[in-house]
């Protein structure tokens, strides 16, 4: 089994200044998994997201993908990159580019693919989250949801190992949130390997196989969704929970 | 009552022949002019400490003395170090300095506006950070920074006029030859200013279209 495993992070402390973002944050994750990141803001999700592809340079720790190691490994760090697929809160679309351009643009330049090669990669990215029809279209003209998607389809035109979800659905509106978890899901559903950080927790109850709760730069728990959100360990988990049932409504109790 | 005998025969041909030279210093100036803007507002923003403190120095030194001075020292003062540029070279590199010297800082600000997220998302695709700037930041930076630079390249026109401080006789120089010689000042030099007023009429007509031609929906409207 233990060659099944993608990712492994390994004891990650981050200080900015004086805070300590993330105090040894430990997992693994094995291939298929879909992992979500639940918590409240400033305990170091993203933080965490932002460390496994060098985004944030960890202070101490390691992350090794498929067994070589992702920290300090300088110039290479490019070829990990594009192992590692990231999504953004904001999507981040390359504003000067129409969709297509945008999903084609890293696959020219970094992955080298002639310009015939890259287009038809992209259109098959954007025909997958059902955005063929606005392959020409630029971000600005795209609806939030649209946007979300094409920063998906942009990020497994690399053809990833793993794909990281920096709470891609928290610049959405309710209605705009369902089509970019449905895309999600069916990633999730075919296979991939996913790290989300969320508080979508109808997403996380039906594709996750484990829910991580972080509190101050730590894991305080994790299990599968039954487990953890029936009966959470610890009182602080429970709590956060109520409140994320209140506001969204029961999350599969 | 306007001579025009003294129009047509005498002063037509020469400030033909000194707008030529006049298009030709423009010409020469405005790409390498773009260049130089380019590398120097790239070098400050994304240079290691000493790059960004040498394009800085760059900027304040050649925004902050009079062209002039420049166009003097570049033709008189490099012979003595054994450099001696023809009128036209030495007029066209001090253009090109003192254009660069500007349109850094119109493509500095544009590049500082390009929002973070996009190095980021460039950088988490596995491109290189000069990948990164090269096709995601300058590109915006640029299509930003088009207004500005524009206004560059039509001060570029006016005063491509000093040239003729350096005997590189444009437009301007050719009508004070005329003007001169004849000893009609009003005549001569309201034709030439009827003339830089086309020229950068015509450009900033140009430059407008180019505006309109990368125009991105949401980058500038």
């Amino acid at each position: 089994m233990k060659d099944n495993i993608i990712l492994r992070v390994e004891d990650i402390h981050k200080k900015y200044g004086k805070t300590e973002v993330l105090s040894g944050i430990s997992f693994e994750v094995r291939k298929g998994d879909t992992k979500v990141f639940i918590g409240s803001s400033g305990t170091g999700k993203s933080t965490l997201l932002r460390c496994i592809n060098q985004l944030t340079v960890p202070d101490s720790g390691k992350i090794w993908l498929h067994g070589e190691e992702v920290t300090h490994s300088q110039k290479s760090i490019n070829y990990f990159r594009q192992r590692i697929g990231m999504v953004f809160q904001n999507f981040n679309l390359f504003d000067h580019l129409t969709a297509v351009k945008n999903v084609e643009i890293a696959l020219i330049k970094v992955k080298k693919l002639n310009k015939k090669q890259a287009r038809e990669k992209a259109m098959e990215e954007l025909v997958r989250v059902g955005l063929k029809e606005q392959a020409d279209l630029y971000p600005a003209e795209l609806s939030g949801g649209q946007a979300q998607r094409v920063s998906i389809a942009r990020a497994l035109a690399m053809e990833p190992d793993i794909m990281l979800f920096d709470e891609p659905t928290s610049a959405l509106d309710p209605e705009l949130t369902g089509e970019v978890l449905a895309v999600m899901k069916d990633l999730s559903r075919n296979g991939m390997t996913m790290l989300v950080v969320t508080h979508e927790m109808g997403f996380a109850c039906s594709v996750a196989n484990e829910i991580i709760f972080m509190e101050k730069g730590k894991i305080l728990e994790s299990g599968p969704p039954s487990k953890l959100i029936r009966e959470p360990r610890f009182e602080r988990t429970k709590q956060f929970l109520c409140k994320l049932g209140e506001l969204y409504g029961d999350i599969g109790r | 009552m306007i001579d025009m005998i003294f129009l047509s025969d005498v002063l037509l041909p020469p400030l033909l022949e000194g707008l030529v030279v006049t298009l030709k210093l423009i010409a020469c100036s405005i790409p390498f002019g773009l260049l130089t803007g380019i590398l120097i507002s790239t070098g400050r923003v994304y240079g290691n400490p000493a790059v960004s403190f040498l394009c800085k120095t760059y900027v304040i030194i050649f925004k902050g003395t009079p062209l002039l001075m420049l166009l003097f020292l570049i033709y008189f003062g490099l012979p003595s170090i054994g450099i001696s540029l023809s009128p036209f070279i030495a007029a066209v590199t001090g253009f090109i300095i003192c254009n660069g010297a500007y349109n850094s800082e119109y493509i500095r600000g544009a590049i500082q506006s390009v929002k973070s997220g996009q190095m980021v998302a460039a950088l988490a695709l596995g491109m290189t950070k000069r990948q990164a700037i090269i096709n995601i930041v300058l590109p915006q930076a640029l299509i930003r920074a088009i207004p500005g630079v524009s206004n560059e390249i039509i001060y570029l026109i006016k005063y491509s006029s000093l040239a003729y401080m350096l005997t590189c006789i444009e437009l301007t120089g050719a009508g004070k030859i005329v003007a001169s010689r004849y000893f009609r000042f009003t005549i001569v030099f309201l034709i030439v200013g009827l003339i830089y007023l086309f020229l950068v009429t015509i450009a900033g007509k140009l430059l407008t279209m180019l505006e309109k031609k990368f125009a991105v929906p949401g980058l500038i409207k």
